[in-house]
């Protein structure tokens, strides 16, 4: 595990998108999740890779599952993929592709890349969890986030798993919607509208800003899910 | 049917702690008791099929066993990305059991019916693919999926056959044709009756199946062998020659003929009425098949 200890750092994740060449297309959309993923993966997310497989971790979901190259920097740097594996990335034999695959990649919970699939999957093992009363040691139930694009939220399907949500009180459900503005027609009134005439709690916060992504993923317990809106500029 | 399959669902959800419904308001009211008692486990999300299937994947995801259930066109074509990608992409199980056959909802007209089910399921890897032809066969199905962890599907219907036959995964011959027989017959699901009263006259062998896939492709190979002619008439409930392609692998290594019967292809039919007039429409009653029948095999 050198390389993990080399390469563990917010600092590193450049070097570590830079191991993966020819993404230019996504890159944008990439480095817009790279600090949401980070504050999950290193303040929020009960889950490493010793508890990869236990029942009661907390699960992240990539919906938006384009542009994944901080997605596999993240979990580099987290040490569920090898550092080296990165540099293979898109190849034949490679388990990394421009869209991830849960089961070639060490830490993905789910196969994403088709836009809308994240948040109803994520909907049904947050109730699946519920149901099955799994808790952790501490007593504490797991919670399920996933992450989304604004431009995804144009995909119907997250809209039947918004209106559900609320109605079946997953409160151990949060979604965060990376919004850099790329919706065709927009979201006039704002996203977080969307999610709270549906019962849902919004949260809205500057997608940089480490302590506010932090603090706006505090889990609610009021029946509830929440949606963290993370504003995002491209590129910068 | 649909009252088996309900008795033999709530029947599960009593025993393994596993399972779970998953619902999109079709058939709710046969699980209230139930969601009663197993609070979680009984989900209706509402008119919401792309979310019930997603929501499936997610349960297995977490190690639950979800049936999903609704009628054929819902729960296959309209979510058919999601039956793909949240189940078989995201490498879980469900069981899906559907409502409607091809036209049992002849009077609701095309929107609420779905002939091609099979055939779109055949186009994704890892399916097992039930047509119990008697309410029976629909409990032993469910028994034998329930417990899993694979992709079944299950495909109800209106009509049965007098009586059960075991499901399995072999052909279950019910009539064996002389050493200079015509060929082999195979009937699948509610199929039966009408084979067998369509084929009494000819010297042919009848198998019945109501697991057609994966399908038997080495007892077919066997029964064309025993045959006098490698001959092969497939009668399907639903798309004419779903199962050409399997009778084409099992014989692969022999001449042979084959034929599909089912719904037609090359016409929708703008027709209301009854199940038994759309089957006639077919050519699916024991009439059509007759006639079909003789004209292949040369009779």
């Amino acid at each position: 595990m050198t390389t993990a200890a080399t390469f563990s750092r917010y600092a590193d994740l450049p070097a570590l998108i830079g191991f993966m060449e020819g993404d230019e297309k996504h890159d944008g959309a990439s480095l817009s999740t790279t600090d949401a993923l980070w504050v999950l993966y290193d303040r929020v997310l009960d889950v490493t890779p010793e508890t990869a497989e236990d029942p009661a971790r907390d699960r992240f979901l990539l919906s938006k599952g384009h542009g994944p190259t901080a997605f596999y920097a993240v979990l580099a740097a987290k040490g569920f993929l090898d550092v080296p594996t990165l540099r293979g990335w898109t190849s034949f034999g490679s388990p990394l592709g421009h869209h991830p695959d849960r089961v070639l990649v060490p830490g993905a919970e789910i196969g994403s890349g088709s836009l809308g699939h994240g948040l109803p999957l994520a909907l049904g093992s947050a109730l699946g969890l519920r149901a099955q009363g799994i808790r952790k040691a501490d007593g504490t139930e797991p919670r399920v986030v996933v992450l989304v694009g604004d431009g995804e939220l144009d995909e119907g399907s997250n809209h039947e798993a918004i209106a559900a949500a609320a109605r079946l009180g997953a409160d151990n459900l949060t979604v965060v919607v990376i919004d850099n503005a790329s919706s065709q027609h927009g979201w006039p009134g704002g996203i977080g509208r969307r999610f709270e005439v549906e019962g849902w709690e919004a949260r809205e916060v500057n997608g940089r800003d480490h302590d506010a992504l932090d603090r706006a993923f505090t889990r609610t317990r009021d029946g509830r899910p929440l949606a963290v809106v993370a504003r995002v500029r491209n590129g910068n | 049917m649909r009252e088996t399959f309900a008795a033999t669902v709530n029947r599960a959800l009593d025993r393994d702690p596993r399972t779970a419904v998953v619902l999109a308001v079709i058939s709710g009211g046969m699980f209230r008791s139930s969601a009663r008692k197993h609070p979680g486990r009984v989900i209706d999300l509402g008119i919401r099929e792309q979310a019930m299937i997603g929501v499936a994947g997610g349960l297995a995801l977490t190690g639950m066993r979800p049936i999903v259930h609704s009628y054929a066109p819902f729960l296959v074509e309209r979510p058919f990305e999601q039956v793909k990608l949240d189940l078989g992409h995201q490498d879980v199980g469900a069981v899906l059991v559907s409502l409607g056959g091809s036209y049992d909802a002849s009077e609701e007209g095309r929107t609420h019916q779905s002939p091609g089910d099979v055939a779109l399921l055949d186009t994704l890897p890892g399916w097992t693919v039930r047509v119990p032809g008697h309410p029976d066969e629909v409990r032993d199905a469910l028994e034998l999926d329930i417990p899993g962890d694979h992709r079944a599907y299950l495909r109800l219907s209106g009509t049965s056959n007098r009586a059960p036959l075991p499901v399995g995964p072999r052909l279950h011959v019910l009539r064996t044709g002389s050493p200079r027989s015509a060929g082999v017959v195979v009937a699948v699901g509610p199929m039966l009756d009408r084979v067998l009263e369509a084929t009494a006259d000819l010297d042919v062998t009848v198998a019945y199946t109501s697991t057609v896939r994966p399908f038997d492709r080495e007892g077919l190979s066997a029964l064309v062998g025993a045959a006098g002619n490698a001959d092969v008439l497939v009668v399907e409930p639903y798309l004419r020659g779903t199962s050409a392609h399997e009778v084409s692998e099992a014989l692969s290594d022999r001449r042979h003929r084959q034929l599909g019967l089912g719904v037609t292809r090359d016409t929708e039919l703008r027709a209301y009425g009854t199940p038994a007039e759309h089957a006639r429409a077919h050519g699916l009653d024991a009439e059509g098949i007759a006639k079909s029948a003789r004209d292949f095999f040369l009779v």
